[in-house]
């Protein structure tokens, strides 16, 4: 997100920049000429000289957030990560992850993408296969975000989006059911239960999907996966979407046991099996033979 | 005293009020001997006689639980703007069927369970149908004189699979207007007429306009009214004809055996009709069923993976994802592939079926009535074309939900349709072929117990180092009805069961046995006392 309220704080105090000049040749509308251009010189030197201010105020206190290169803190995790890619990464995505026969590149990836691939398992890959599985993750969340600093260290990307309970509940389920259905239902499924792709790949259940995952799954487009960007899906939008894939998962099922998530499938084989199956049997007892 | 004493008043009994009514209908309309007739009826019993039941119990109850719902469907294609009880589609736009499922869902009083009784019963209801159509087949039921009988069942069932897409359709969720589209795409793949048809049928181009009050019309009058008149000519042609039996002890071609349809056979089937309406209660208050919410509405421009039909109609489904794309080109006029799986087999499938029937007598030359039915290994060559195409039809069955097997098993889903496309030609032959000898090896054990007698497994050694096994004659036969002089013969499984218990799982097990038990027939002439009505 570093970069992103950078750009947005940098956005801010440009503004700033322009709105301060506008109040101040209002307020000296009236005097004259000259004076108002020394004093308008003057004042947006001033300003410039406030912008810069704020910005490097609003850097160092947003920085430390995320991609704090300069703490010795952060310097630490990109150390510490940079040391653990190379134990169980580097073998794929060479030294410094910049791809081999093996794997891909990992420069301008992202931490997001760090963080999608290794909390949900499928990095480190294990074995090469049509696809990599959900797995449990191999390393602790400190790891990650190590290995996450380190990536991001190397050329920015996607960052971990972070969300809260409290952002979820915020968003707006309608919307995020819109865009799910709009979007992500011809892969996964309309109630995110998943189905295969062509030739063994699989667009994977999102039962266990965690809300940051979906997100990154969507900013990153993990393999077969699209990459659904700020321009096609926003910050805002992305957070409704989680929080629909939330509703998915964990909305008890009105109509009794849900039987699958499938839909006619599930259910033409509840019918033939336990409906057709219990009145067979009440065929045989009402029908069966009595020997008096 | 006066020796004259007046006559002691006779005791009269009072005739109780149904009593009187009866009799003055009786009076003025001469009802009482048709009951009389009718009520001494005799239904043959076999617990296989009563599947086609199940199809008509399931009906009554998709009648009722509809009834129910119209009152509170909208059938509209009017956009608006849901505001109900269900949060994640508050504020989407949607047509008025669809936020009505929705409002009977979540705000309607057993809104919900009525429509999942209503629609589990669809499924059950086709899978009836489709159950007690292998029995009539596999038994020799629809020979003549009961051909009409079996083509009305072709037509019943065939209503019956529009009826449940008509009812799949309604709710405009994103499931129903897939279906609907590719209903409409196979409409427009038929040569020539194709695009007029799906002009009248949608009312101009797809989704149309006004569509889903046309497809009402359809679903809530049109075809339960023809199914409703179909059912009661199956009936009643069942009624005269009167039910066909498995032949047994005092059973011949000219009587029926069983129990009078009143008081015993209607509360048997009192009865049954509550343990229908139970089991489909129970499904349809337990377990959830098509839930629309999930699918949201409908919209042209998404769509869900593994969209399904419902069951009855997955072996279309099933035909179209293992046809090759081959697309036909010629005088003016392109074929689409979805043609041949969609329109062109299953009328060919129905036509087999309904010609089944007359295709039989001619090859086999039997022109003769039949009253008594076959087991299914007497006849081996009917019973292997029946596995054949059971077979034939558990193929397409199965692929038509071939992405979500191959999802939930880990199968590559291209290895799925291939085995599908592989299997539909070879598993059919084979499955004709293993019928066939299985129903013939039957048979000859069959054979070799009449003239043998039963094994016993004890093994003798004759003083010229031969070895032989010892047979047990026949046992005693034994009777359904005491009354009725016998002659069937329980077979070994049935003699040494003495060791079961009496339970349910028994006798379970011995009316299954029914079909398998052998039975021979006595001489005509042996009326049946008790339960018997002759022709
Ligand atoms: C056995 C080889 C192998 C190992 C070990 C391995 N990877 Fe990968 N990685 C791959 C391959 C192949 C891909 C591309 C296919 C895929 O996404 O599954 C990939 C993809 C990725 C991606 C996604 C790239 C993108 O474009 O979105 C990330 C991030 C990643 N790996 C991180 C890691 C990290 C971190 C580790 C160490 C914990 C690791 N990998 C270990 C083989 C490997
Ligand atoms: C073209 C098909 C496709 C579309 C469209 C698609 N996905 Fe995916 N998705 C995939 C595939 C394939 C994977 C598995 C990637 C892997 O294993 O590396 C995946 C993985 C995921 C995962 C990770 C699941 C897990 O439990 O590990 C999430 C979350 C996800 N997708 C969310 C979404 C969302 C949200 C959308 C819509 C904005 C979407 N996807 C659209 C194909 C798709
Ligand atoms: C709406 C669907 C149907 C209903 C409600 C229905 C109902 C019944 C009932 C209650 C019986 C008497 C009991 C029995 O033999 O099971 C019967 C008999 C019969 N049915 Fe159906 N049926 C339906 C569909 C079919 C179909 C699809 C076929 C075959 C294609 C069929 C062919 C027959 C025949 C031939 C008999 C006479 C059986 C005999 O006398 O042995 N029916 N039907």
């Amino acid at each position: 997100m570093t970069t992103s309220k950078a750009s947005e704080s940098a956005a801010s105090s440009s503004a700033g920049a322009a709105g301060r000049p506008r109040l101040v040749s209002r307020r000296n509308a009236r005097r004259s000429r000259s004076a108002s251009v020394r004093r308008r010189r003057r004042s947006s030197s001033i300003v410039l000289l406030l912008g810069l201010l704020a910005t490097g105020v609003m850097w160092t206190v947003l920085a430390p957030g995320g991609n704090a290169t300069e703490t010795p803190d952060a310097n630490e995790a990109v150390r510490q990560g940079r040391a653990l890619f190379a134990q169980g990464c580097a073998t794929c995505h060479g030294l410094n992850a910049q791809g081999s026969s093996e794997g891909p590149s990992l420069i301008g990836v992202g931490a997001a993408a760090v963080d999608f691939q290794m909390s949900t398992g499928r990095m480190p890959l294990a074995a090469p296969a049509a696809q990599a599985d959900r797995k449990d993750p191999l390393y602790s969340e400190t790891q990650i975000d190590q290995v996450e600093a380190y990536i991001q260290s190397l050329g920015g990307g996607p960052e971990d989006p972070d969300l809260t309970d409290a952002d979820l509940n915020d968003a707006d389920l309608a919307e995020g059911g819109e865009l799910f259905l709009a979007n992500c239902a011809q892969c996964h499924q309309a109630a995110g239960a998943g189905a295969p792709l062509t030739y063994g790949k699989f667009a994977p259940s999102l039962s266990q999907a965690t809300a940051d995952q979906v997100v990154e799954a969507m900013r990153t487009g993990p393999e077969s996966m699209p990459v659904f960007g700020p321009g096609q899906i926003n910050e805002e939008e992305a957070v409704a979407v989680a929080a629909y894939v939330r509703h998915l998962q964990d909305a008890p099922a009105p109509g009794g046991a849900s039987i699958g998530k499938y839909g006619p499938v599930p259910e033409g084989l509840v019918a033939i099996v336990i409906g057709l199956g219990a009145l067979l049997g009440v065929c045989l007892w009402i029908g069966a033979r009595q020997k008096l | 005293m006066t020796t004259a004493s007046a006559p002691v008043p006779k005791f009269q009994k009072r005739p109780t009020p149904a009593r009187k009514v009866n009799r003055a209908i009786d009076d003025r309309f001469g009802t009482q001997g048709a009951i009389r007739r009718n009520f001494n009826k005799v239904f043959p019993d076999h617990w296989s006689f009563l599947i086609g039941e199940i199809a008509l119990y399931s009906f009554m109850i998709l009648l009722l639980t509809g009834i129910y719902l119209t009152l509170f469907f909208d059938p509209s294609n009017v956009e608006i703007i849901y505001n109900g009880s269900y949060v994640p589609l508050k504020g989407v736009e949607m047509s008025r069927a669809y936020a009505s499922t929705l409002d009977i869902s979540f705000d309607t009083r057993a809104g919900l369970v009525f429509r999942q009784i209503h629609h589990w019963a669809a499924l059950v209801f086709v899978a009836s149908i489709i159950a007690h159509m292998m029995r009539v087949f596999f038994t020799g039921a629809f020979r003549k004189p009961r051909e009409v009988n079996w083509l009305i069942g072709i037509v019943l069932l065939m209503l019956a699979l529009v009826e449940g897409f008509a009812g799949y359709s309604l709710p405009d969720d994103l499931l129903s207007g897939t279906g609907l589209r590719i209903a409409a795409s196979i409409a427009q793949s038929i040569p020539v007429i194709g695009t007029w048809t799906s002009f009248l049928v949608f009312n101009g181009e797809f989704p149309g306009e006004n569509f889903i009050p046309r497809l009402y019309v359809v679903h809530i009058l049109l075809v339960p009214g023809i199914l409703l008149a179909l059912i009661g000519a199956h009936l009643g042609i069942l009624w005269h004809q009167k039910h066909t039996d498995f032949p047994g002890p005092g059973k011949t071609e000219h009587n029926v055996v069983g129990h009078r349809v009143f008081p015993v056979f209607a509360v048997k089937s009192g009865g049954f009709f509550m343990l229908t309406f139970a089991v489909l209660a129970l499904l349809g208050g337990l377990a959830q069923i098509n839930p629309i919410w999930t699918f949201g509405p409908y919209d042209p421009a998404k769509v869900s993976s593994a969209s399904q039909p419902d069951w009855y109609i997955g072996f279309l489904d099933g035909s179209t994802r293992l046809m090759p794309p081959w697309e036909f080109r010629g005088l003016g006029h392109t074929i689409p592939a979805v043609l041949w799986p969609t329109a062109v087999l299953p009328g060919v499938l129905f036509t087999l079926a309904a010609l089944y029937p007359f295709l039989e007598a001619k090859f086999t030359g039997d022109k003769a009535s039949h009253n008594l039915l076959q087991r299914p290994r007497e006849a081996p060559t009917r019973t292997a074309i029946g596995a054949m195409s059971l077979s034939f039809y558990l193929v397409l069955f199965i692929s038509g939900g071939n992405d979500i097997i191959a999802h939930t098993f880990s199968i590559s889903l291209n290895a799925m349709t291939w085995a599908g496309r592989i299997g539909l030609i070879v598993v059919p032959p084979i499955a004709y072929v293993v019928t066939k000898r299985l129903c013939i090896s039957l048979n000859e054990r069959d054979a070799e117990i009449a003239h043998h007698g039963i094994e016993t497994g004890i093994i003798r050694q004759l003083a010229n180092g031969e070895f032989v096994e010892d047979h047990r004659p026949k046992p005693p036969p034994v009777s359904d009805y005491p009354q009725v002089p016998t002659d069937r013969i329980p077979l070994p499984a049935g003699a040494a069961d003495g060791a079961h218990g009496k339970g349910l799982a028994h006798r379970a097990g011995k009316a299954v046995g029914g079909f398998f038990t052998e039975e021979t027939e006595k001489p005509a002439g042996d009326a049946p006392v008790g339960g018997g009505s002759k022709h």
